[in-house]
């Protein structure tokens, strides 16, 4: 097989289609289950209670349940219940998620002091964009100076490996406590999350530097206040981009425990409220915009590394 | 192979010099001694044990010389040369810079090195500016000069591409240029051409040399090939390893101007004689690892030759 060779790069054809099942491929397993009666659906959403006056419309009880009540119903001679099978209330079909994440943005929020979805959204991003914004202030100076000189990286390495172990969310009460219960804490929490993990994985793609270019530079009369600036940082660039994209992804994960710190707020607010209310379409309605965003965020970006990395080889390679 | 000895009754002597080149060589002397190395030695100490890597070296160069340094393989030509462009540092002796002792790098020393080192991020002629800048000049002056150097070897074309875009011998005219834009008083090259295939090294050979006859520019050149060194050098610098000791130094009696044809002069041919009896000798049989008989895997009567 062809597609299956080692390293071998593949057509733009084939990249795009089989990027394109990478989604239609779970997309396709959902519809499965929930369209075809035959697979899973555990449950009988009632049409009609018949006799059995427990029972109501839109009620969701287990199969063996409802078919012990239309055999009784029947030994007794009474209207059995009808119903149809049906999924679990937290699996909602494709169309009922499409249709609420729709609705989502054109129906106003069912109660006075509710909040659109894009609002809830809104207010998440700021949350990620300060936190992320505020461990790369402090990360990414930092990791390259670790990974340029030793004597720094000996003096900040240890410490952040303990650090970074230690759970974010641990700080949560902590960072309450100081900060208050608003967006103070919630941004720490994303700083707490990221920064260790940044400072040493920017420390070990500045380490990576080939030491050649430094030579080069330093045989062109280059003087070792200038290197930093001059050779380090544009050389390592396009891998700190990297860097910084894949930690972007991390910070996203912190985002619902830190929204739940102190009062919950954002889209962590949205989703708690409208799983409290049952509104499940609603909640991964919810979820889903977190990826599309994510993943909106990152492609952006990886195309802009396209413009202000021309001469990246890797780029060739990689999406 | 040609065994010295039995070549040694057709072949004139490495030694001898024709009048032109006898009075090249004096010309040459008679120039002011850009560099001297004194008693230079190195000794690596690393968790396996020291490894003395260069001991009692003693040479010099006069401006404008063509300096080859030929040795097998871990004899010390790179440390030589990295302790002569100051990214090494030296365990004894000294390294005289028109009479100042030289410590670290610094823009009298360029260097070419084996691998491409041009910057990735910065184009072609940003590359050449890169030298000029970093020593405090101007940027409209640096594009001029940078300009001048890549017209040059015929890469003003390719000013504006990357590194990436070109191929293995325009990156190392780039690199030449990159180091000559910086005015050094002398060129350091560690097998500047060992990665280039055999038709584009011969070019660059013949284009280094008419490089190096236009401008002020002495240069030290390490190389393994032997053809290479004879081909390019005035004088040639033999080294032995373990440790790396001054075996000869070699005044090329092939001569200028060169051209490839002249491999197969007696001159060239005594000279690389020689050069093989040196590295032979150094080399020894017994570091010499005899490979063992294969074994035949195919019908006695399928021959091949
Ligand atoms: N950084 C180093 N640490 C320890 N030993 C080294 C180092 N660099 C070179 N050597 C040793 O010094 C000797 C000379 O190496 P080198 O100058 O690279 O030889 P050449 O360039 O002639 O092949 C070798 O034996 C090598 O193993
Ligand atoms: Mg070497």
């Amino acid at each position: 097989m062809k597609l299956f060779q080692l390293h071998r790069a593949l057509s733009q054809r084939a990249r795009l289609s089989i990027g394109v099942m990478s989604f239609v491929l779970p997309i396709a397993l959902w519809s499965i289950v929930s369209y075809v009666p035959a697979v899973w659906h555990p449950q009988v959403l009632i049409t009609d209670p018949g006799s059995a006056d427990y029972l109501q419309v839109e009620m969701r009880m287990d199969r063996a349940a409802f078919d012990a009540e239309v055999a009784d119903a029947k030994a007794e001679d009474r209207a059995p219940p009808q119903g149809i099978a049906s999924n679990p209330i937290y699996l909602p079909s494709p169309d009922e998620v499409a249709t609420a994440f729709y609705r989502s943005f054109t129906t106003p929020p069912p109660t006075q002091d509710g909040v659109w979805l894009h609002q809830s959204l809104w207010h998440s991003i700021k949350i990620i964009f300060w936190g992320f914004v505020i461990s790369s202030i402090i990360g990414v100076p930092l990791g390259v100076l670790c990974g340029t000189y030793a004597a720094i990286a000996r003096l900040f390495e240890p410490f952040t490996e303990f650090f970074r172990y230690l759970p974010a969310p641990a700080f949560g009460a902590l960072a309450v406590a100081i900060l208050g219960i608003y967006d103070g804490p919630k941004i720490t929490i994303i700083v707490i999350g990221t920064l260790f993990q940044q400072i040493l994985i920017i420390a070990n793609t500045t380490r990576k530097l080939d030491i050649a270019l430094v030579e080069a530079a330093l045989t062109l009369g280059t003087k070792n206040s200038q290197l930093l600036r001059r050779v380090v940082l544009p050389a390592i660039l396009p891998d700190l981009y990297r860097d910084q994209r894949i930690l972007l992804g991390w910070a996203w994960t912190y985002l619902i425990v830190a929204e739940l710190i102190g009062t919950t707020s954002g889209i962590t607010w949205f989703i708690t409220q409208q799983a409290r209310y049952q509104h499940f379409p609603n909640v991964y309605a919810a979820i889903i915009m977190i990826g599309i965003l994510g993943l909106g965020t990152d492609m952006i970006l990886a195309q802009l590394s396209r413009r202000l990395f021309p001469w990246d080889r890797s780029l060739a390679k990689t999406g | 192979m040609n065994h010295p000895a039995a070549t040694a009754a057709t072949l004139p002597s490495y030694l001898d010099q024709s009048d032109a080149v006898r009075a090249r060589f004096d010309r040459m002397k008679s120039r002011e001694t850009i560099l001297e190395v004194e008693h230079l030695g190195k000794t690596f100490k690393s968790a396996s044990g020291t490894t003395v890597a260069l001991d009692d070296i003693n040479f010099s160069t006069q401006r404008r010389e063509f300096l080859c340094v030929v040795g097998p393989s871990g004899c010390g030509k790179s440390t030589l040369i990295r302790i002569l462009a100051g990214l090494e540092e030296k365990t004894s002796g000294q390294v005289l810079l028109q009479d100042k002792p030289v410590s670290g790098p610094g823009r009298d020393r360029g260097m070419v090195f084996q691998g491409y080192t041009l910057f990735p991020w910065l184009t072609v002629k940003k590359n050449v500016m890169f030298g000029l800048e970093v020593n405090g000049t101007g940027a409209s002056t640096a594009e001029r000069e940078a300009l001048q150097w890549l017209q040059l070897v015929g890469l003003e074309k390719f000013a504006e591409a990357y590194p990436h875009q070109l191929s293995g011998g325009m990156k190392q005219r780039a690199a030449i240029v990159r180091a000559l834009a910086n005015q050094p008083r002398i060129l350091l090259m560690d097998e500047p051409f060992g990665a280039l295939d055999a038709q584009t090294r011969a070019r660059m050979q013949a284009y280094l040399l008419e490089i190096w006859k236009k401008i002020d520019i002495t240069i030290i050149f390490i190389t393994h090939d032997l053809d290479e060194a004879i081909f390019l050098g005035d004088r040639i610098l033999v080294l032995s390893p373990h440790p790396g000791r001054v075996q000869e130094l070699i005044e090329v009696p092939v001569p200028r101007p060169r051209a490839l044809m002249q491999c197969i002069t007696p001159e060239f041919l005594a000279t690389k004689g020689r050069l093989e009896e040196l590295i032979h000798q150094s080399t020894g049989d017994d570091e010499l690892e005899s490979y063992p008989a294969v074994a035949r895997l195919t019908d006695v009567a399928d021959n091949v030759e």
